[in-house]
Parts: structure tokens; sequence; C-alpha cells
């Protein structure tokens, strides 16, 4: 089995599944959504299999690897491979994407084609998130970095709300000029690495040695892309709009999944490969990832729309995220690792449980609803639920992160951690007055009764609920997984933690 | 015997300490019961709350087997430290949980699973016809266990666990009738202003690990010692800050008065006998650090003496019953703080004050409780009056914690806040003057107004609202006001005098000679005596004796003042609230009209000028997939004419 193809089978099963559905013919249209399900729970159990022939200590840096010559005279491999930091993400897109489709088993009410097209490109994005975070040649990762935004343009364009041309446009046309500026930096990279067959390959593009000029262009490339993404002030304006405008379940793996491409991308691509131009940016970066913080958290205090106050909260907790990888110490590295995994669950909390709201009420404006604890008193207490992970209360798995975050940045930046704490008020302010704006109150006089959490929306929250508190209590083999992989490119950037000012001789704490 | 218990605790697989039985199980039990609650639905409405408070007693059967345990140990070796598991492994920062029963949290352990379960048992009276009595009592239990979590942990991070998760129980208590949207606002400051306190805390940690690379106390203890003054200065004031918004103290308090919105149980349990005092615990906790950094101390000790008299003042101007006592406990802890700022000269004394004033403070609150379930939920004390006749038993154990936070001997308050005084006239130069004075004065205002609130609901005439049938309640809710009420009078005796809780305390935060008090030790306790007969005797003539007019007088502006908390909501508001207001709205303004315009802007002449993107912007789809193609195409001819 050591030669099983893990990865490429993660990938062509959700495909496979995509393809099968959208030629159901149409007799058996109705059947699209439970085919999808289905899809994505088989290959959520392949996933989990891939897990157990992972070995996060290994000396190599990708496992599951696969390398295929793909287009041999411009060095283009097809090369797939994991480590510690991809694998849980790969892991969690396997999870919430069976989630997202049974959160959206009514989004298409009307049935037929548009139904089943709906479904075959959310499972189609599972496709591409594995091979987005699989990637291991440049070119391959970029070929996946854009064709992904075909299927989100699509659900975002054709299923969303009101203002949904705008925002898939918007969406597009910040992706894609991302992408172009980092398109020049790949193949400016490729002149500038070993060529040759794999001229393409990772390994193969690390530890260069380009001159600080070139490398800090090379690196703006990358890093405009992934900023766009990830999405960081000022390039995040098309989120909100996308956020507001796409269907819950695609907002979820947008937000939850596909934008931790940028965060991730600045692992392995910005630091890894451009440590000395890394350096060189870190104070620009983590000033901006402080702004980030705080801006998106302004922004969702004033929101009074569900959907963008949460796009907003992402926003700030990207800074944090960001913060985390710039300050390029084990802690915050693994704060902002694991802050990409707990964060997808915290914005699928929201967002799906916000989905069964906005359903019931049939409307996403905040000020629509009021004293709603007394009227779906399990829904409330879940979104409340979903709120406390995002505002990072501890014994959820965002605390640890967080915490890891500020307490790895702080002990290189103090200023900027310590700016950046006042997210912790003020993600307190925007999920609380959210939730006393939309839960408490007196009871609404509702035309009709409208009924609390059904069997299905309970299947929905509970695995996202497990996880809060798993990652809270136990995250060991989350960050058991994640520290070799952080240690790693932190040791390809070249610094090693700041030591204590007071080194304290092992004691019977608990320190081991 | 000791040597038999360390035995077990070898064989059991404890790590080390005299206390074998499994720590994990005094928090898991009422947790274990919170989630039964809360999951369970509907189905455990009829058994959930009976359950809920069996397992509240549960842990404490639990927290006295330890204390058992642990008497039975050499006083040197009485620290017990279980290590649960590797909690946050992350490079660098290595952290396990871990539990560390010693005398210190034990003490609290007692303290809250006693108090908290006698206020489970009243609550099945008090809450006996509310439709939400299941989900009560679960948050109740889920308070119990992350209390139990901030007093048992052994690093900060795992406090920092039981820290926010009491105040969540705080916030879901204060917000539990929420259907009143002052009654919500009043949760959301309570949490809001805490994470302002918390910012302190996280941030204190942050440099410990940036000093210490460790978090866990027995670390950071042992290093304590070695670091620069400067660091733990800081770290020291940060951590009063955490403390400051936990346990209301000047400048974070205004969250507390309002924080009266929940079921009276609940202030008596969280908003007055425990979790607002884990401020005090924290400084306590840290005296490593805050012995080796003098200023911090002196700034603890600064706070806890503004607070204590502006407490006091407060006090002194409220006519809802639960808001005067909120105020008292505000000064209350004022005293402790003042005495854990002391260093270890106070730091017995600051938690044996604590457990007096929980017996005695949560008692009046649920004799507080007991009055308004007689008389229709009403709070204003101007409509009570000759209530004492009516609810004897209430009149009764009210009294005595009266007597006690008065500090009349021999009743509790007397031996542990006569002890805080006369450490605080401790010391040379104008600080004995200072914070000697602030004490003393402060014990005359609490006689002041304590009677005051005394007079007004039980003495004098009857003001009540027409159709007041003033009851005595019911045993489940008496019989947990006579415990606390005989604690109130017995338990300082039994502590104080006997020198029995200086001495379990030492091992843990020292004892050090305490030295002379500035003013003759039985001079300060006669003058301590008389200003309290004063308060009281003042409180009578204008009170008692005199008719209490129904209609606030308008008073001078010393009392308008303190009618409205000497103004702190007012100042919270212009200098954090509406600036915040203010910069949200031009934040939100700015990113629709700056950062997003700029880019639209751009989208706009990029689209003026291109047709291909004009299309894109009417919805063809189609052009985009074939712009790409053609772009991907574009870049591999350039690649395969350079190659």
């Amino acid at each position: 089995m050591d030669n099983f193809p893990w990865l490429t089978v993660l990938m062509v099963l959700p495909l496979v599944g995509a393809l099968v559905i959208a030629a159901l013919p149409s007799a058996l249209a109705d059947k699209a959504k439970q085919l999808a399900l289905g899809f994505s729970l088989v290959t959520l159990a392949v996933a989990v299999a891939a897990v157990t022939r992972f070995d996060a200590d290994s000396l190599q840096q990708f496992q599951l690897a696969e390398t295929h010559e793909w287009i041999r005279t411009f060095g283009v491999s097809y090369a797939l491979g994991v480590d510690g930091i991809a694998l849980s993400l790969i892991v969690m897109s396997a999870i919430l994407t069976p989630v997202c489709i049974l959160a959206a088993w009514h989004d298409v009410p009307e049935g037929g084609r548009r139904e089943k097209n709906y479904f075959a490109l959310t499972l189609s994005l599972l496709a591409f998130m594995v091979g987005v975070f699989a990637a291991t040649d440049v070119f391959l990762f970029y070929v996946f970095f854009e064709a992904m935004l075909i299927p989100v343009y699509f659900l975002i364009g054709s299923y969303g709300g009101p203002n949904r041309q705008y925002a898939a446009v918007k969406f597009l046309l910040f992706s894609l000029a991302g992408g172009l500026v980092m398109l020049v930096s790949v193949i400016a990279l490729y002149f500038h690495g070993p060529r040759g067959p794999q001229g393409f390959l990772v390994n193969n593009l690390t530890g260069l040695a380009l001159d600080s000029t070139t490398q800090k262009w090379i690196w703006l490339g990358f890093f405009v892309a992934f900023a766009v993404k990830a999405p960081m002030w000022p390039v995040h304006t098309w989120l909100p709009d996308a956020v507001g405008a796409a269907k819950p379940a695609t907002s979820t793996l947008l937000v939850g999944v596909l934008d931790k491409v940028g965060t991730y991308g600045m692992i392995r691509f910005c630091l890894q490969m451009f440590p000395e131009a890394s350096t060189w940016a870190t104070p620009v970066v983590i000033a901006l990832a402080v702004v980030s913080v705080l801006y998106g958290a302004f922004c969702a205090i004033g929101s009074n729309d569900i959907m963008r106050l949460i796009s907003y909260t992402s926003i700030s907790h990207f800074g944090f995220i960001v913060m985390g990888i710039f300050a390029m110490t084990t802690p915050a590295g693994a704060g902002a690792a694991t802050y990409m995994i707990n964060h997808g669950f915290s914005t699928a909390g929201l967002f799906l449980v916000a989905a069964m709201l906005v359903r019931r009420r049939g409307s996403t404006r905040i000020s629509d609803f009021g004293g709603w604890q007394r009227v779906t008193p399990a829904i409330a207490g879940v979104f409340l639920v979903a709120g406390l992970s995002s505002l990072s209360l501890p014994g959820m798995g965002s605390f640890v992160s967080e915490f890891l975050v500020l307490l790895g940045t702080f002990a290189r930046y103090k200023g900027a951690a310590a700016i950046a704490t006042f997210g912790l008020v003020m993600a307190a302010l925007y999920v609380l007055w959210m939730y006393k704006r939309m839960m408490t109150g007196p009871k609404p006089d509702l035309a009709e009764p409208v009924p609390d959490l059904s069997w299905r929306e309970k299947a929905v929250v509970a695995p996202i609920l497990v996880a809060f508190l798993l990652l809270g209590f136990y995250p060991k083999p989350l960050l058991d997984t994640v520290n070799p992989a952080v240690q790693r490119v932190l040791t390809y950037v070249g610094v090693t933690d700041p030591v204590p000012t007071v080194p304290v001789a092992a004691t019977t704490g608990s320190e081991k | 015997m000791s040597s038999l218990v360390l035995q077990v605790a070898q064989a059991t697989g404890a790590d080390s300490g005299p206390v074998s039985l499994p720590a994990w199980l005094l928090i898991a039990l009422p947790l274990a019961g919170a989630v039964l609650l809360l999951l369970g639905g509907r189905a455990t409405d009829s058994f959930g709350p009976g359950l809920a408070t069996g397992l509240s007693w549960a842990s404490f059967g639990l927290g006295f087997a330890a204390l058992l345990q642990t008497m039975g140990a050499d006083p040197e070796g009485r620290s017990t430290h279980q290590v649960l598991y590797s909690w946050i492994p992350a490079g660098s920062f290595q952290l396990s949980a871990g539990l560390l029963v010693d005398p210190l949290s034990i003490s609290f352990v007692l303290l809250i699973t006693f108090v908290g379960s006698l206020i489970h048992v009243y609550s099945l009276g008090y809450m006996s016809h509310d439709p939400d009595k299941r989900r009560f009592f679960a948050y109740l239990n889920l308070f119990i266990a992350a209390m139990l979590t901030l007093v048992l942990a052994d690093s900060y991070v795992l406090l920092f666990v039981g820290w926010e998760g009491v105040g969540l129980a705080s916030y879901l208590l204060i917000g539990f009738w929420n259907q009143r949207p002052e009654y919500a606002t009043a949760a959301n400051k309570a949490f809001v202003v805490n994470r302002v306190g918390d910012m302190g805390l996280s941030l204190a940690i942050a440099l410990m690990f940036a000093t210490f690379h460790a978090v866990d106390f027995a670390t950071v203890d042992a290093g304590a010692g070695k670091a620069s003054t400067g660091v733990l200065t800081a770290i020291g004031l940060l951590l009063l800050i955490g403390a400051c918004g936990k346990s209301a103290q000047f400048p974070l308090q205004s969250w507390l008065g309002d924080a009266m919105a929940g079921p009276t149980p609940v202030s008596a349990l969280i908003h007055a006998a425990t979790m607002v005092t884990a401020g005090v615990y924290l400084v306590v906790r840290s005296h490593a650090i805050f012995d080796a950094a003098p200023n911090a101390r002196l700034a603890v000790t600064i706070v806890g003496a503004i607070t204590l008299l502006y407490g006091a003042v407060v006090g002194c101007a409220k006519d809802d019953i639960k808001k005067a006592l909120a105020a008292s406990t505000m000064s209350q802890i004022g005293y402790m703080m003042l005495a854990a700022g002391l260093g270890p000269v106070g730091y017995a004394f600051a938690i044996m004050h604590l457990l007096t004033h929980g017996f005695f403070k949560a008692g009046m609150f649920l004799g507080a409780g007991s009055v308004m379930h007689g008389m229709s939920d009403q709070v204003d004390m101007r409509r009570f009056g000759g209530l004492g006749p009516f609810m004897k038993i209430t009149w009764i154990t009210f009294g005595l914690g009266w007597l006690a936070i008065l500090g009349v001997p021999p009743f509790s308050g007397f031996w542990s806040k006569d002890m805080i005084i006369e450490a605080a006239f401790v010391g040379e130069g104008w600080r004995p003057w200072v914070f000697g004075l602030a004490a003393l004065i402060g014990a005359g205002i609490t006689a002041f107004y304590m009677s005051r609130l005394f007079f007004m609901t039980f003495q004098g005439d009857k003001r009540w609202t027409d159709h007041q049938h003033p009851h005595e309640s019911p045993l489940t809710m008496t019989i947990p006001m006579m415990v606390l009420a005989v604690g109130s009078a017995a338990l300082g005796f039994i502590l104080g005098p006997t020198g029995m809780f200086t001495t379990w305390l030492e091992p843990i935060v020292g004892g050090g000679h305490e030295g002379e008090p500035v003013v003759n030790k039985w001079v300060l306790m006669g003058l301590t005596l008389a200003l309290v007969l004063g308060g009281v005797a003042l409180a009578w003539m204008r009170y008692g004796a005199a008719d209490v007019p129904i209609v606030a007088p308008d008073g001078n502006a010393l009392t308008r003042a303190a009618r409205n908390d000497l103004y702190q909501d007012v100042i919270n508001r212009n200098v954090f609230e509406l600036p915040g207001r203010e910069l949200t709205d031009a934040v939100e303004w700015s990113d629709r009209h700056g950062v997003d315009a700029g880019f639209m802007g751009l989208a706009h002449l990029t689209r003026g000028a291109s047709d291909r993107l004009r299309r894109l912007q009417n919805g063809y789809a189609r052009s985009y997939a074939l712009t790409m193609l053609a772009g991907v195409v574009a870049v591999f001819g350039a690649l395969w004419v350079i190659n």
C-alpha cells in the first residue's frame, strides 16, 4: 500500500462524483444531493485512512508523495505530497464538505438541473481544495489556485442572492489580479531555479541563492496573491460582498477552506522559498496583520448584515493567522497553523447556523431578529457556542490557536502583540452584541410557529461542536501533526525562538 | 498515616502529594451535570435540578476528602500536584494540563462547593416556578465546574480557562431573563468589561512566557526571584488589570451593579461569594511575583483602598437592596485586595476575609432574595420597612450577617476585617497612615450603609405598596440561609483567634513576622468599634427611628454622585463608548467609501478601457474562461520560446 496514490484518489473521488452528478439523467436528478453526500463521505473515509499512513516526524518534508512528469519541456510535474499543515487542511476540507452538503440540502428548492449542478460544483470544490494544498510543484499549485476560482465563480454568480453578479465578478477580478501577479513570479522563479525536467518542484526551488532584489520582487508577487486570498487589509473588500451574496454553504467553503490557501501559501512559498525577503518584509506584514485584526473587528461591530458581519470577523482572524506566521516562532507558527483549522470550524458554525436562522426569518438583517432565543432555543444555543468559538473562549480550539499566536508573537514583537490583544475585547463586542440583537429581548410575534433544530440540522452542527471542544481540550494530535512542519519552515528561514530572559531549570511544574 | 496516603498515592499513579483521589473528578461531576442538562433538553426537566444539586454536593464531598487527606500530611508536604495530560505542545511552548491541590486551593474548593451547593438547594425553592429552571441549574453546574478549574489549575493558562469559564457562566446567568433588553445589556457589559481585564491577564501570561518560557505556577514561582524587577512589576500590573476586571475593582468595577439583573441566588454565589473574589485569588496565587515587585504590590494596595471607599460611598446611596449589597461586595473585595497588596503580612487575612465574606455576604443576598420572594420581587428598600416580624428567619439570619460584616465581636467579620485594618497600619512612612485610615474609615461607612439597609428593610414603618402580603420563604430557602448564618457567626472565631488559618496557609504564601502597627492595636480596635457604633447610630437615627420618605430626596451632590455610581458609567460612555462608536462608524464608512471605492474606481476605469472586462461585468462567464485559457496558452508559448 505504500505506493498507493492517496492524494490523487482524494482528488479524483470528488471529481468523479461531480461528473457523475452533473451527468445524471433528469429522472434521477433528485438523487443529486444524496450522491454528493455519499461521495464526500467516501472521500472523508479515504482521508482518514491517509492520515494513518502519515508520520509527522518523518525526515521527508512531503509524504504520501507522488511525482510524475507532466510537461517535460517546461519542467512541470504532476507532484503531490503533504506535510502536517497541508494534511490537516485537507482533512478539514474533507470534514467540512459533507457538513456543508448536508447544510445545503434545501438550498436549491426548484430541483432539477440547477440542483444537480449546484451539488456537482460544491463537490468539485473538494477536489480543488485537495489539489491546491497537496501540490508540491509550483506550477501545478498555480493551476489549482486559478482553477478553483471557476466553481466558486459559478456558485456565487448563479446560485447567490440579489447582488450575486456583482459579487461574483468582483471576487473573480480580485483573485485574477492576484493570480496574474503571482504567475509572473512563478515564471521568474523558474528561471532562477535549476530548471530542467523537475524545475518547478518546491523541493528544487527551496534554498536557492537568489540575489536580494530578485528575491524581494518574486516574494512580492506571491505575497500579493496570498494577501488577496487571505484576505488582508486593504485588499479584503471583495470578501464581504462575495459572502453577502453567496449561499452560506459556499461561504463556508470559501472562507473556511479556500481562503486558507492564502495563509498556507505564505508559509509554503513566501517563508520557505524566500527567507531573506520574508524577514525583510516582516515589519510591514506584521503591521498589516495588526491593522487587519482591528479593522475587521471594527467593521464587524458596525455590520447589520449577519453574513457580512461573519466575513469581517474572518478578516480579523486572518490578521491573527498572518501575524502568527510572520512572527516566526514555534508557538506562533503552531498557533497560526492550527488557527487555520479552528477558524474553518468556527466559520462553518457561524455561517451554517446563521443560515438556519435566515431561512426561518427570511432576512439576513440583524435588526429583523430579536428575542429568538425564545423562538428557537436550541439554534440560539448553538449559535452562541459558535460565537464563543469565534471570540476564542478558552476551552474552544480557537483559544489554543489565538493564544499561541499572541504568546509566540509577543516573545518577538511585544508592541504588535499588545495592540492585537484589543482584538479580544472587540471580538467579545461583535459576537455578544450580535447575539443580543438577534436572540434576546421579548419573544417576537410570529405569524406561524417556527420549528427548532431538525435532525438534519443536528447532524450539521454536531461535528462542528465536537471539533470546537476536542481541539480546545485535546489539541495535541493536531499540534503534533503541524509542529514538525512549522519547525522545518522556520529552519529554512534560519530563525530560532527568542530565548527566555530568565531560563528556569525544569522543576516539578507541568513543563516537560 | 501520611506515609500510607503517600503509598496509596503512588500506587494509584498520582504524581506527588498527599491527595490520592483524582482531583479532576471535582470538576468533572458538575461539568457532566451541565452537559447532561443542556443536551438532554426537556427530558431532564423533572430530575435535572435535583441531579445538579446532588452533583454539586458530591463535589463538596470530594473536596472535603481532599481536605482530610491533606491535613494528614506534614505542613511542608501538603501540596498535591496531579498531571492530567499533555495539553498544548507547541515547539518551545510546552504545557500539560494539571491540577494543584494545596491548602490555598482547598480553601477555595470548600467555599465554592459548600456555598455553591447550599445555593443550589436554595434555588430549588427560589426558581421552582421558572419555566427555564433546568437551564438555570445547568448554568449553575457549569459555573461550579469552571470556578473549580480556576482554583485547581496548576498553570496560568488552565486558570485562564476557568477564569473565562466563570465569566461565561456569569454572562449566561446575568442574562438569564434576557427577554428584558436591559438585562441582556447588563450581561454583555459584564463580559466585555471582564474581557478588558482579560487582555491584561493574557499579556501577563505572554510576558511570563517571554521571560521564563513557562506559564505554570511552579516554574514561574521558581524563576520570579531571578527576573528583573521591571519585568516582574510589568507582570504584576498586568495581572492586576485582570484581577480588577474579574473582581470589580476600580476602574473596572462598573459592571457589578448591573450584574444584579441575574436571579438573586446567582448574585449570592457568583457576584458575592466566589467568582468576584477570583482576582484576590490571582494576586495571592502570584505572590512570588508580587513579593519581588514592590511597586506592583503597592498598586494592588492602592486599587484596594480606592475601591473599598468607592464601594462604601456608593453603598450609602443605593435604594435597590441588591445594588446596595453589590456596592458592599465591591468594597469588601477592596479590603481583600488591600490586604493582598500588603504582602505576606496580609495574604492569609485577605483569604480569611474572603472566606468569611463568602458566608455572610451570600447569606445576606439569600436573605434579600427571601425578602423579594415575599414582597412580589420588590427591590426598592423605600417600599420595605417593618418586615422583621413577618419573616423571622430571614430577619435573624440577615441580622447575623449584618453583625458579621459590621465587624462586631465575636462575629466572623470582626476576626478577618480587624486583622486587615491592623495590618494596613503596619509599615513605614506615609503608607500605614493612608492605607490604615482608608481601611478604618471604610469600616465606619460600612457600618452606616449596612445598618441603613438593615433598618430600612426590617425595622421602622411599613412602606409597602398595595396588596403586599409578606411571608416567610419555604424551608428549601431558609435552611441554606440558616447554615450560612451559622458560618457568619462562627467561622471567623474558628479560623481567626486560633491561628489555625494562618498556619494552614503559611507553607503556601508565607507568614512572616507581621511587625507592629504604627498605632497600638488595642487603640485601633477601640477606634474601629467606636466608628462602627457611630455608623450604626447614625443609620438608626435616619432610617430606623425617623420616617423614610418613599421617594428618595434629591440629596446633596455627593449623594447624587453616589447614587450614580460616582459617574463611572458616564465617564466610560464618554471616554470609551462614544468615541468607540464614532471610530466604528468611521471605519465602516471608510471601508465602503475609501478602500472599496478605491478598488471600484480602478475597476470602473479599467472597464471603460476594456471591452473584455465590460463583458465580464455583464456576467458572461464564458468569456472569462476563454480569457484564462488564452492566458495559459500565452504563458506556455512564452515558456516554450524562452526555453
